[in-house]
């Protein structure tokens, strides 16, 4: 049976503050946005209510359909190239090669640049008339072409390709330090039973580095929803649809199109999906902790 | 030790009393612009030496990019933090902040400096909003333009200006058989839609442009005026570089001016790039109004003057007023930045050919304004997104696009 904890009065009053802050800054924001989503704002907020107006104007717009598809696509592309990647690096590294320390810094350097840098260093990169392209081709190969950056169909590829650049760095590290918590007498065994090395980077290590993938996993989720800056210094959104991002629609109706009603429609069915998307686990989660407590 | 600290304390107590005394003798003013290239630099400094000149202590604000500087205006202001001065353009993007009353009005000094006998009729309207000058508009600039490349034309051997647009695609032709980049595009929406405006305006003439953007006139006229560019831009896709996506309108000139590329479509502050290159008009590259054009699509800045409750802010603010509408002024001010000035009476013998032309159309009449004059910012964020869909679309069908251009209006 639990034991029921009395209420602690000064640990509540040492605490009020921060809830308070909590509730004001957080909660009454969020609900400040919600309300001006229903009305007719446009630069200055309004209070002239016109019901779901903005939200059908906001589904109708070719823009905001686009930006959801695209955040979906580099979304998926993102976490699971960074996840996949990170592990293969982790792995690499973990094989007690020369210089590990030193290849450890290369691959997490990226890491430490901001989505601005990244982004801008991609756009060059990838710019067929200055980048890649451009070098493969003075080279001597000619009709080589890379021009993802450019290209409608491949733009949101190119953001994901610098995203994993980025991102990549982050999930290794955290792999590795996985892996290093393993106990090498589970190496020796598996040694002894002739498996294969990759055979128990995968039914071996790899369940036991769950938790630790997961933790990547949900960190980079969360950058996925506020994907602004790399889009900016690197596509603006362009060329047509192709790059834009709901945060970038949000920022764009917000300040330069003076438009807060279509904006905080934006912000709120932003927040909508994200509950969406997380309330399954949270709920799988507490099933399974309660299932948990009565074992 | 203890007096010490105190007596320290109470000094500086004191001056700083002193200083802010001191400050507020002065007409102090904080001016937020967006004028950061070589040429906009050199105008605003026009402005700031006649300023300080009179008296005033200058704060320069400037943030790059007009969305950016837009951006951290509005945020100032929520936070009722206004600077004492903000450059934007003249029209309906500053009337909702006239409308909530944070402006302040500069009546006296437009009634003193007799503005309204010395600006355009049209200019003086969209500065006024319920009769009352609110701002002090710096200078107008031509947005009809196409520059070329005199060195990349003598080498595709185009010996003379087009008069239509099929031989100006002839000339685009020859310049890519010279193996010269035929134009210099700049790929970002608000780029694409100043070109959309000027070959519009060379499809439906003065009246049909108004029609469009001011009366939002859907007849077939317009609807057909609107094919007819949609088609002409659907050509123009032939003749730009891989490249062109997210170009900044700077590096586009510096194509011009490097010769790599024949053509620009874009408004006169493109001549302030050519000349920090050291290049002249007239010389090493050419300005005309685009073919089959009757007339020149305008956009004119001014200052936008925030209440501040600060009244050294407020003296400076009719100073600055005064200073921007300075006849001297507004000449210097319109050769470092391209411009034309606004006021009709000032010496327009310094200015160069290009400006010339342009001063021409103006006081001909022959004008129309841009899109960020006559509609909402949040129209023309839908005009954006509706050029922008059909140039990068890659559709042709220029037909069902013109069908859909009037949704920007909603």
């Amino acid at each position: 049976m639990p034991i029921k904890r009395k209420p602690n009065l000064s640990a509540t009053i040492a605490l009020l503050p921060t809830w308070c802050a909590a509730v004001a800054v957080f909660i009454g924001t969020m609900a400040w946005s919600i309300r001006l989503s229903f009305t007719n704002s446009t630069l200055f907020p309004s209070s002239t209510y016109v019901g779901f107006a903005q939200y059908s104007k906001l589904f109708s717009s070719a823009k905001w359909l686009a930006s959801l598809q695209n955040v979906l696509i580099f979304g998926v592309l993102y976490v699971a190239g960074c996840l996949l990647l990170g592990f293969l690096l982790a792995a690499a590294l973990d094989r007690k090669i020369r210089f590990e320390s030193a290849f450890r810094t290369i691959f997490l350097y990226p890491y430490a640049m901001s989505f601005v840098v990244t982004g801008l260093i991609w756009q060059w990169m990838l710019n067929p008339t200055l980048g890649i392209q451009a070098s493969v081709r003075s080279l001597g190969w000619e009709s080589f072409v890379f021009d993802w950056v450019v290209n409608r169909d491949m733009a949101i590829y190119a953001l994901v390709l610098a995203g994993v650049w980025q991102g990549a760095g982050l999930v290794m590290v955290i792999a590795l330090a996985g892996m290093r918590g393993i106990e090498a007498e589970q190496w020796k065994a598996a040694r002894i039973d002739g498996i294969p090395v990759w055979r128990i980077y995968i039914s071996i290590i790899l369940p036991q580095l769950g938790p630790a993938l997961a933790a990547a996993g949900m960190l980079l989720a969360m950058g996925v929803i506020k994907t602004y800056d790399i889009v900016v210094a690197m596509t603006n959104g362009g060329p047509g649809n192709a790059t834009e991002v709901p945060a970038k629609f949000i920022m764009d109706n917000l300040f330069g199109r003076q438009n807060l009603g279509l904006a905080t429609a934006g912000a709120t069915v932003l927040v909508l999906g994200v509950i969406i998307a997380v309330a399954p686990f949270r709920y799988a989660m507490h099933i399974r902790a309660r299932a948990k407590g009565a074992a | 030790m203890k007096t010490m600290m105190k007596l320290f304390l109470a000094g500086v107590a004191f001056a700083g009393l002193f200083a802010s005394a001191h400050a507020e003798d002065k007409p102090t003013i904080e001016i937020m612009s967006s004028w950061t290239s070589g040429g906009e630099a050199a105008a605003l400094n026009v402005i700031k030496t006649e300023f300080e000149k009179r008296g005033g202590v200058w704060k320069d604000s400037s943030i790059a990019g007009f969305g950016a500087a837009d951006a951290a205006f509005q945020n100032r202001i929520v936070a009722g933090d206004a600077p004492g001065a903000k450059q934007g353009v003249i029209g309906l993007a500053a009337a909702d902040f006239v409308g909530q009353g944070l402006f302040y009005p500069i009546d006296d000094v437009a009634a003193a400096g007799k503005w309204a006998d010395v600006l355009p009729t049209s200019i003086h309207d969209l500065i006024s909003y319920d009769g009352k000058v609110y701002l002090a508009p710096t200078g107008a600039h031509g947005e009809s333009w196409v520059f070329y490349s005199k060195e990349a034309f003598g080498k595709a051997g185009i010996a003379e200006e087009p008069k239509t647009w099929d031989e100006f695609f002839d000339d685009f032709d020859k310049l890519k058989a010279a193996g010269i980049v035929p134009v210099a595009w700049g790929g970002q929406p608000w780029q694409q839609t100043k070109v959309f405006n000027m070959i519009l305006l060379s499809q439906v003439g003065i009246d049909g442009f108004l029609k469009i953007y001011v009366d939002k006139d859907k007849s077939q006229a317009s609807i057909d005026g609107v094919k007819k560019t949609l088609e002409i831009l659907g050509k123009l896709r032939g003749y730009v570089d891989a490249g062109a996506a997210g170009r900044n309108w700077n590096d586009a000139t510096a194509m011009l001016i490097t010769a790599k590329a024949g053509v620009q479509f874009m408004g006169d502050w493109a001549k302030g790039e050519f000349t920090v290159a050291g290049k002249e008009p007239g010389k090493d590259y050419g300005c005309m109004i685009v073919p089959e054009s009757k007339g020149m699509v305008y956009i004119a800045d001014s200052l936008w003057f925030p209440k501040t409750g600060n009244a050294a802010t407020d003296k400076a603010q009719k100073l600055l007023a005064e200073v921007v509408m300075d006849p001297a002024v507004q000449v210097e001010f319109a050769l470092k930045k391209g411009s034309v000035p606004m006021r009709t009476d000032v010496d327009k013998s310094k200015l160069d050919v290009c400006a010339q032309k342009g001063v021409e159309l103006m006081a001909s009449g022959a004008i129309v304004p841009d899109q960020a004059i006559v509609l909402t910012p949040q129209q023309v964020g839908a005009l954006d997104d509706f050029v922008d869909e059909y140039w990068s679309g890659g559709s042709n069908d220029a037909a069902s696009a013109a069908q859909n251009f009037f949704a920007v209006f909603e």
